[in-house]
Order: structure tokens, then C-alpha cells, then sequence
């Protein structure tokens, strides 16, 4: 199946032509998928087709559609685990998103065995969904809540979490890469850092990673790994937790309800097996089949090419950002980043900086990014930033440039 | 510029965000109010002295852009001598101006402020302009 229209990826011209919000918009600039990625036309077409051909409750029904639809689910599943080197299936479990997925393995593993006295580390990198959850399971648990801190450049100090970690040390939870300034964390360091030193679970926060570079859970080496369908080309309110199956096994139901019992008796109840048992509910079945689609669709471009694009298109950037007077970018080399430049300028609070280039049709993330523990070690309230994928090429960077300038001279400071 | 962002962004309101009026500690207030715009990051610590049922004095610190700084600004200088009921009627006409009430923009007692009437036009921008306002009606409401 040829799922690209016409177009090839360099760095003068993205896939804008396979997404119809930018096709239908010509002199919009979205550099925002960070927070959220546009729409291919296949995933548009696969979600209406899915409701026009297999609509019914999977798991549910004795009659043909509804085996249909149950086929349609299970195939979704099947290739979005492949697409992230999960080779059991049934250990992807759906979730409406990172932040459910991360929800998930506080509630239901957190709850099961983090006790009091019991330590749990997170960096001052997370997002707050990565972040929260696991200090409000601190507290219930009255286990010790503890944030590693980072290099001057953005990078988690291996070092510092080194000192962090010992026998009571339950959970370590990272993001794979920084949704705030870009940082792509060394996973398999950390991994090695953590095994060494106690027998904590690693969990991983995947929601900027599985959209930009190949991401292979089974040799990830962590035990939990979340990510978001949304970013990655994908509708919204579908994606996935991974989690290795002895683990998945022992942890108690997160959500109970329909579909995740095996039996139910008036004074006990049994669980379904892996995925299910974390599945309560009438599941989002034409969205993971959306995402199947968005995820077949990078993977005919390659996700070797994905991040090489992104790459070339943030050394470009850099450079030109870079060249702009009082502007400071954050995080570490570009090299060390996925597709995201954050940054401030010394006149323009960025908050007035999104709102002008909203007039130029450049859309810009202004704000904490939800990382505030992140935005307070950088002593700024907030960042600009300005996030790359497939359908981006240099000409989005060329409005951007264009549009900071044009907020200098509105900003301006003119002696009277 | 567009038509919309030459009106959020008039001189009056630059100069105002650059040097802005009353900023800075208050000796001897009455009430301090911390006030923070979660999603943005915008905040502002408000220090009030009162004077019988009016407020006498006010100073205002923090940062954020430039349309919560100038509207703090532009408040300090209007509500400083005035009642209690002089004050909450300029609030009001205020939050009625970020709504986009036009008619407000016509109250003589906005002064300044009618320059932030641009805002309405940016609805993701009001809780900026709001956040002085916000700060000064709980310093009014804790008052002993």
C-alpha cells in the first residue's frame, strides 16, 4: 500500500502535501507538535473507515461485526507493538495517553509495593505527568520523593543520581527526551546506573520519543515504557503503556469494570489476562486503529529519517536563532536534542513573542511546558519553543526567524 | 503589524511594561497579595496600604509579559487614593472591557486602561491583563 502521496523529505520540503489542516492552510507555520502533531490524511481516512466498516463493541458481540471490530483492535495493537519492538503484544496495554499510561504504573504497581521509608527518584527533566504522579504516591505512602538534579546544560547528572539511588530506591522515572528543551537522555546509562545500585522499576516516559526516532522496548532495558498517540501522527486520546510481562502479570487491575474480569462472583472477582486486565471498558478501538495507520505511515517514511530530518532542520535553526541578538536557547548541543529549540529573548517575554508570531501564522509553544521544577532551575517563568516533524521544512523556519525579528522592533526600546 | 496586534500592542502599553509605575516594595502595607498565572508563568505580589475604606498606597513586583506588567502598571497609578467603591466599579468596567463590552472602552473612569482594550481581541490573553486586578480584589477581600 502506498500511503505517501507525492511528496519527498528534505530539508527544504516536508510532507506538508499528506496533512490536510496544512495543505488546506498554506501560510501556516505549525511548530508545535511537541505538544501535539498534525493529522495525515491515511489516519483520517483509516479512523472514518473503521466507523463505515467494522463499527461495534470488540470483545463484545457473537455476530460478524463485532468479531470485526474485536480483529480490527487486535490488529492495531499487533503493529503498533512491532512498531516499538515490543515483541509480546499482549504487553501493550492502551491507555488514553502518556499521562494515563504513567498513572497507570503508580496506581497499580506504586500502590502494590512502595511502602513507607521506601525511596522513589525522578529527575527535574519530567514532565509533570511524570512527575506528580510519583509525589502524591510519596506522600500516601510516606515514602521520600526525590528529584535529580541536572548539568548546567540540561542534561540529567548522572552523577547526582548516582547519589540518589540505594536499597530503598523503589522507582526511577525518566523521560526519555525532555518535552521542554529537547534533551535526549542516555537510557542505556541510566539503566545500567540503576541495575547496579538497587532494584528499583526504570520508568520511561516515552511521549517525545516514539514519535521521532526508533524506540525498541525490548532492548530499552527499562520495565515501563509510556508514549502518546497524539504525537505522534495519531488521533487524539489513544496510547499505550509497555511493560514487561512478569510485572504486568503481578500488578493489580488499575481501573475495574467491564471487559478486565474473568469472572465475577457477589464476594470476589477475577481478572482477564494481559492486555485486558488493564483494559476496564469499552476501548478506544477506531483511534488504535488510527494510530496503527499514523505508525505504518512513519515507519514507509522511516523513522531513520524522521529524526535525520528534524535534525537538519534544527542545526538550521540553531544557527539562525543563534544569530539573533539576545536570544538564548536552552538545553543542551543540538546533536544531544530531538527536534526542539526553546528559547528566550531578552526584550520579548515569550508569551508576547507567541502571540505576534500568531499573526505571522507561526505557531510557538509559550510557557512552563508543563516541566515547572525544570523552568525553576532555569530561573525563567517561561520558555518559546519552537518544535520540528515530517511536514516542517526550512521555510517554517525562515517565518519564525522573521517573526521574532518583527517582535524586537514592536518591543523596541526607543530613549525619549 | 495587523490591525488586531497594533491594537494590543499600543505605545501606551509598551511604555507602561517598560517602566512601569509603583514597582516595587511597599513600607508599612497593609496586605500582600502573590498572585501566579499557572499556565503561563505570569506573577505578580501585590502590597497594599488602606486608608479607611480606600486604598492609600500600592506597589506591585513580579514579572510576566508584557500585557500583565502594564496592566498592573496602569492599575497601581488609577486605583491609588481612590474608595473602595470607586475601585470595584473600575474593576468591573475593567473585566467588562476584557469580555469585549464595548461600551466600556467609553468609561472616562478607565483612563489608561482603555489602551488594554485590544486584549479582547486575544482571548488567550485576558487572564494576563486580569492578574493585577485579580491580586488587588483579594488584598480588598482580606481586608480586617
Amino acid at each position: 500500500m502506498k500511503l505517501r502521496t507525492n511528496s519527498t523529505l528534505s530539508p527544504d520540503s516536508g510532507l506538508r502535501g499528506d496533512f490536510p489542516l496544512l495543505a488546506a492552510n498554506p501560510g501556516l507555520h505549525y511548530l508545535d507538535s511537541a505538544a501535539t502533531s498534525q493529522k495525515p490524511k491515511v489516519v483520517l481516512d483509516a479512523l472514518r473507515d473503521f466507523y463505515e466498516t467494522a463499527n461495534a463493541n470488540p470483545h463484545r458481540g457473537a455476530y460478524a461485526l463485532s468479531v470485526r471490530a474485536t480483529e480490527c483492535y487486535h490488529q492495531a495493537r499487533v503493529r503498533i507493538a512491532q512498531f516499538l519492538g515490543v515483541r509480546d503484544s499482549d504487553c501493550l496495554i492502551f491507555t488514553r495517553g502518556t499521562t494515563e499510561g504513567l498513572n497507570l504504573v503508580a496506581g497499580s504497581w506504586g500502590y502494590a509495593n512502595v511502602s513507607s521509608g521506601d525511596e522513589i527518584v525522578v529527575t527535574a527533566l519530567d514532565h509533570h505527568a511524570n512527575f506528580v504522579p510519583w509525589q502524591v504516591l510519596a506522600m500516601r505512602k510516606g515514602a521520600k520523593f526525590r528529584v535529580c538534579e541536572l548539568t548546567p546544560d540540561g542534561k540529567i547528572d548522572l552523577d547526582f543520581l548516582g547519589g540518589l539511588l540505594n536499597q530503598r530506591t523503589k522507582v526511577v522515572a525518566f523521560n526519555h527526551v525532555s518535552n521542554a528543551i529537547g534533551t535526549i537522555n542516555p537510557v542505556e546509562e541510566i539503566v545500567r546506573l540503576v541495575r547496579e545500585k538497587t532494584d528499583a522499576i526504570l520508568v520511561c516516559d516515552g511521549a517525545q520519543s516514539a514519535p521521532h526516532f526508533p524506540v525498541a522496548f525490548d532492548s530499552l532495558g527499562v520495565d515501563f515504557y509510556a508514549f502518546s498517540g497524539h504525537k505522534m501522527l495519531g488521533p487524539m486520546g489513544i496510547g499505550g503503556l509497555v511493560g514487561k510481562r512478569e510485572m504486568l502479570e503481578e500488578m493489580p487491575p488499575y481501573q475495574t469494570g467491564g471487559d478486565m474480569i474473568e469472572f465475577v462472583h457477589d464476594d470476589r472477582t477475577t481478572w482477564n489476562v494481559l492486555p485486558h486486565k488493564f483494559e476496564a471498558g469499552t476501548p478506544n478501538a477506531a483511534n488504535a486503529v488510527g494510530l496503527a495507520a499514523a505508525v505504518e505511515y512513519l515507519n514507509e517514511i522511516g523513522m531513520d529519517r524522521v529524526i535525520a530530518h528534524e535534525r537538519s532542520l534544527m542545526s538550521v535553526a540553531q544557527q539562525r536563532l543563534g544569530a539573533i541578538d539576545g536570544l538564548h536557547i536552552y538545553g543542551p548541543p543540538p546533536a544531544e536534542r530531538s527536534g526542539v529549540v526553546s528559547f528566550t529573548m531578552s526584550d520579548v517575554h515569550p508569551h508576547d513573542l507567541a502571540t505576534i508570531l500568531d499573526g505571522e501564522g507561526v505557531c510557538i509553544r509559550a510557557g512552563h511546558h508543563c516541566a515547572q521544577p525544570l523552568m525553576r532551575r532555569l530561573d525563567v517563568p517561561a520558555t518559546a519553543r519552537a518544535s520540528f516533524y515530517v511536514y516542517n521544512d526550512e521555510s517554517d523556519i525562515d517565518a519564525l526567524v522573521a517573526g521574532i525579528i518583527k517582535a524586537r522592533e514592536i518591543f523596541a526600546y526607543v530613549e525619549t | 503589524m495587523s490591525a488586531e496586534l497594533s491594537a494590543l500592542y499600543q505605545e501606551l502599553i509598551l511604555d507602561h511594561y517598560r517602566r512601569p509605575r509603583n514597582k516595587g516594595t511597599l513600607e508599612n502595607a497593609d496586605a500582600s497579595v502573590e498572585m501566579k498565572n499557572p499556565l503561563c508563568g505570569d506573577e505578580i505580589e501585590l502590597q497594599v496600604a488602606f486608608d479607611g475604606d480606600g486604598v492609600r498606597d500600592l506597589k506591585f513586583s513580579g514579572r510576566g509579559c508584557s500585557i500583565s506588567q502594564a496592566s498592573a502598571s496602569m492599575m497601581t497609578q488609577l486605583v491609588k487614593g481612590k474608595r473602595r467603591e470607586e475601585i470595584d466599579a473600575i474593576r468591573n468596567q475593567f473585566r467588562d472591557l476584557m469580555l469585549g463590552v464595548t461600551s466600556a472602552a467609553n468609561d472616562g473612569r478607565l483612563g489608561s486602561l482603555r489602551a488594554l482594550s485590544g486584549v479582547a481581541l486575544f482571548p488567550a490573553r485576558v487572564k494576563c491583563a486580569l492578574l493585577a486586578w485579580n491580586a488587588l480584589e483579594s488584598a480588598l477581600a482580606d481586608r480586617p
